[in-house]
């Protein structure tokens, strides 16, 4: 999300040049010979900077070979998800590894490409592995508007497609199909269990704030779902142009409100600024609720800042079963760092289609079984129970946090295997 | 009542620091004639700057005291490689130049620093709050943080005003072929102002990483802002870059809490009236 509003932005610096540029030209600075631009270099600068665009993404090596399966992989290698991207390619191949390099008995290879959270190159990137490539499954991605691009393109195509991260309702809403799954979540089911958790603690009256996006949008709409339904009060919805991080005005307008508690969704940098924000402007005096994307990969860096701070979500590291002990201690040794739960969405994702190709005997090219299968499943997760609902999406457990010292303490469960709405979708 | 007072010192304060920050852009384009893309790069790195030196220094304005020579330095030595090349060329060539940089930048930022965000820590003296409602404390920090953007604007009309350097800088704006004639080595003038708009938009980026802390893309956004500043103050003009910045954050802070659905659209329509009604921005020469 946030790469992509970067590239607008600068599209809008262009704007900006130009309108300098002609004011420029009324005078010259430096009594040198006028350098205007004209149109035509316009559209040429246009030009330039479109194809380097273009031309940014390069092919991880890929080895084409007819033998083994063809693992399609489109994730944010650059930019503000890459970590994300990083922790999901990380848990795809330990897990392969873990099964001794083979997928139901077959050699498998990646072929992976940096999709940059660009919703713009999307299209040609899938196109690029679907057709290209021909790659025997595609995972991905992150970005949610990647992710619908990506859908388009392989509903039409039948390559079964697994989706570790992106959260558009609408995936495993109205665009469901047969061969598309979703490992992670959908951002109206995040938001959704949020709700009967703040109710609980005894909030009647909420502030939500968001950025005006698609995912945030969702996020919320899923909360007061849940908490109107439970008979709790929305009483103001405040939204700030995506990604601005200037938060002073929320606050402001969140203290003249005084609501029992607030309800916000935003991630990455967003979200280690408005908590520390937060608790500089309100000291405490008002709960912060959110979906658990507002604390996780920030608890260290928000500081005292994050004490306090209840998230709900569908992983807490500290979860006691022993999938998810296990599984924190092959990552932990396998690269010296503890997973996370995009992590843990990249193993099941992979955990998946193990299950899919080995109910084919490794034969991919029986899709309906193998997606069948797919649809079936239901495994431990290191998360907890997972399996699927009929539009793709996972029926899972959500877990009340709380941030203290710098860790999300887990403290229980708040819905036990959630399923999210499947409004639009035809699938039985 | 409180809510539009709380609002307007929220925009007073956003708009100083857009202002320290856009400061150096319009010295940079009103004097060289440099389309600076890599202008928001160098805000970037002092955010970083000051992830990495606040910890072994102690607090972030031993930081900004280190850093601002620094960034100095680095500012010398980019125009000598670089900048200095593009004086006799046009926009289009600066654009790619610099736009180039932006991309450099922002790699070398994401292999140093990775790409999670991190947190500035503020000086422990100054983490306390004034209580301005019932339920709404203002950060100190942010106070002082206006305070220093205030001494730093005063500080700039005095050079630009008041000495032989700002002097020469303004006389070398309005005609530079006349300045050399003169004697003058307008190359080391133009090396000098490129290292202090370098050394500007680094000692903001310094001074706001504890309240706005340091992740990638932090300096994009601030370039849009800051050409938003400089085409409605008019380029080259502190006084512009003041009054416009003020502006804007005030159009901003107004427009999130009481026209919120026009919210992402207030800074450009100001700036599109401005340039309606001044094409050449609030201070700038027609």
């Amino acid at each position: 999300m946030h790469y992509y509003a970067e590239w607008s932005d600068l599209t809008g610096a262009g704007h900006a040049i130009m309108c300098m540029i002609k004011a420029e030209n009324r005078y010259n600075l430096l009594g040198e010979e006028d350098v205007g631009l004209n149109r035509r270099t316009f559209v040429s600068l246009g030009g330039t900077a479109g194809a380097l665009a273009v031309g940014m993404p390069f092919i991880r090596p890929s080895y084409a070979q007819s033998g083994p399966l063809k693992l399609g992989v489109l994730l944010p290698y650059s930019g503000t998800y890459a970590p994300l991207g990083d922790a999901i390619t990380r848990a795809m191949e330990l897990y392969v590894k873990q099964q001794g390099g083979k997928l139901a008995g077959r050699d498998v290879t990646f072929v992976k490409l940096d999709d940059e959270s660009a919703p713009p190159k999307a299209t040609e990137l899938t196109t690029k592995l679907v057709q290209g490539e021909k790659v025997d499954v595609l995972f991905g991605t992150v970005h949610s508007g990647v992710a619908m691009a990506m859908v388009k393109i392989t509903k039409e195509d039948g390559v079964p497609t697994i989706i570790p991260n992106a959260g558009a309702d609408q995936i495993t809403r109205g665009m469901c199909a047969e061969n598309v799954f979703r490992t992670s979540f959908s951002n109206g089911q995040a938001g959704f269990a949020v709700g009967p958790a703040v109710l609980k603690a005894g909030h009647k009256k909420v502030v939500t704030a968001t950025w005006k996006y698609a995912a945030g949008e969702e996020s919320v709409a899923g909360f007061k779902r849940a908490f109107t339904k439970g008979g709790g009060e929305v009483i103001k919805d405040i939204t700030i142009p995506f990604p601005d991080v200037e938060f002073q005005s929320v606050l402001a307008e969140i203290s003249s409100l005084k609501p029992d508690a607030v309800y916000v969704f935003w991630a990455g940098g967003g979200a280690l600024k408005f908590i520390k924000d937060y608790a500089a402007a309100l000291n405490g005096k008002i709960p912060l609720w959110g979906p658990s994307f507002l604390t996780d990969g920030v608890e260290q860096a928000v500081g005292a800042a994050g004490d306090g701070v209840k998230t709900v979500g569908h992983y807490v590291e500290s979860l006691d079963n022993p999938e998810n002990k296990a599984f924190v201690k092959l990552f932990q040794d396998a690269y010296k760092i503890p997973p996370d739960v995009y992590a843990v969405q990249g193993w099941d994702s992979m955990h998946l289609l193990d299950i899919g190709l080995k109910a084919v005997g490794g034969d991919i090219s029986k899709r309906a079984q193998l997606n069948a299968a797919m649809a079936k499943a239901s495994f431990a997760s290191p998360r907890g129970p997972l399996r699927f609902s009929s539009s793709h999406n996972p029926i899972q457990n959500f877990y009340l946090r709380e941030l203290r010292g710098g860790v999300n303490n887990y403290l229980g469960i708040v819905e036990k295997e959630l399923s999210d709405d499947t409004t639009g979708c035809k699938l039985a | 009542m409180d809510l539009v007072l709380i609002q307007i010192l929220n925009g007073l304060q956003y708009g100083l620091l857009i202002f320290l920050a856009a400061s150096g852009l319009t010295l940079v384009f009103g004097i060289l004639g440099i389309i600076n893309l890599s202008h928001g790069s160098f805000y970037m790195l002092g955010a970083y700057a000051a992830l990495t030196l606040t910890e072994p220094l102690g607090d972030v304005f031993r930081a900004l005291a280190v850093g601002i020579p620094l960034a100095f330095l680095f500012g010398l030595a980019i125009e000598w490689l670089f900048i200095r090349h593009l004086y006799k060329r046009d926009h289009l060539q600066q654009v790619l130049l610099t736009f180039a940089m932006i991309l450099i930048f922002n790699e070398v930022q994401q292999t140093i620093w990775g790409s999670h965000p991190h947190s500035i820590p503020t000086p422990p003296y100054l983490t306390a709050s004034i209580r301005l409602t019932e339920t709404l404390s203002y950060p100190v920090y942010r106070l002082v943080l206006t305070a220093i953007c205030v001494a730093l604007a005063l500080a700039m009309v005095i050079v630009v005003q008041y000495t032989r350097v700002g002097r020469l800088i303004r006389a070398a704006e309005s005609n530079r072929e006349m300045v050399e004639t003169l004697g003058f080595d307008s190359e080391l003038l133009f090396r000098f102002v490129f290292a202090t708009g370098v050394a500007l938009a680094a000692a903001a980026g310094i001074i706001a990483a504890p309240v706005e802390s340091a992740y990638p893309g932090i300096g994009d956004k601030v370039l849009i802002i800051s050409f938003v500043v400089v085409v409605i103050g008019g380029i080259g003009s502190i006084r512009g870059a003041f009054v416009g910045a003020l502006l804007i954050g005030l159009a901003d802070a107004m427009g999130k809490v009481f026209l919120p659905s026009l919210a992402s659209v207030m800074i450009y329509a100001v700036m599109a009236l401005v340039l309606v009604l001044r094409p050449a921005g609030l201070f700038g020469r027609a």
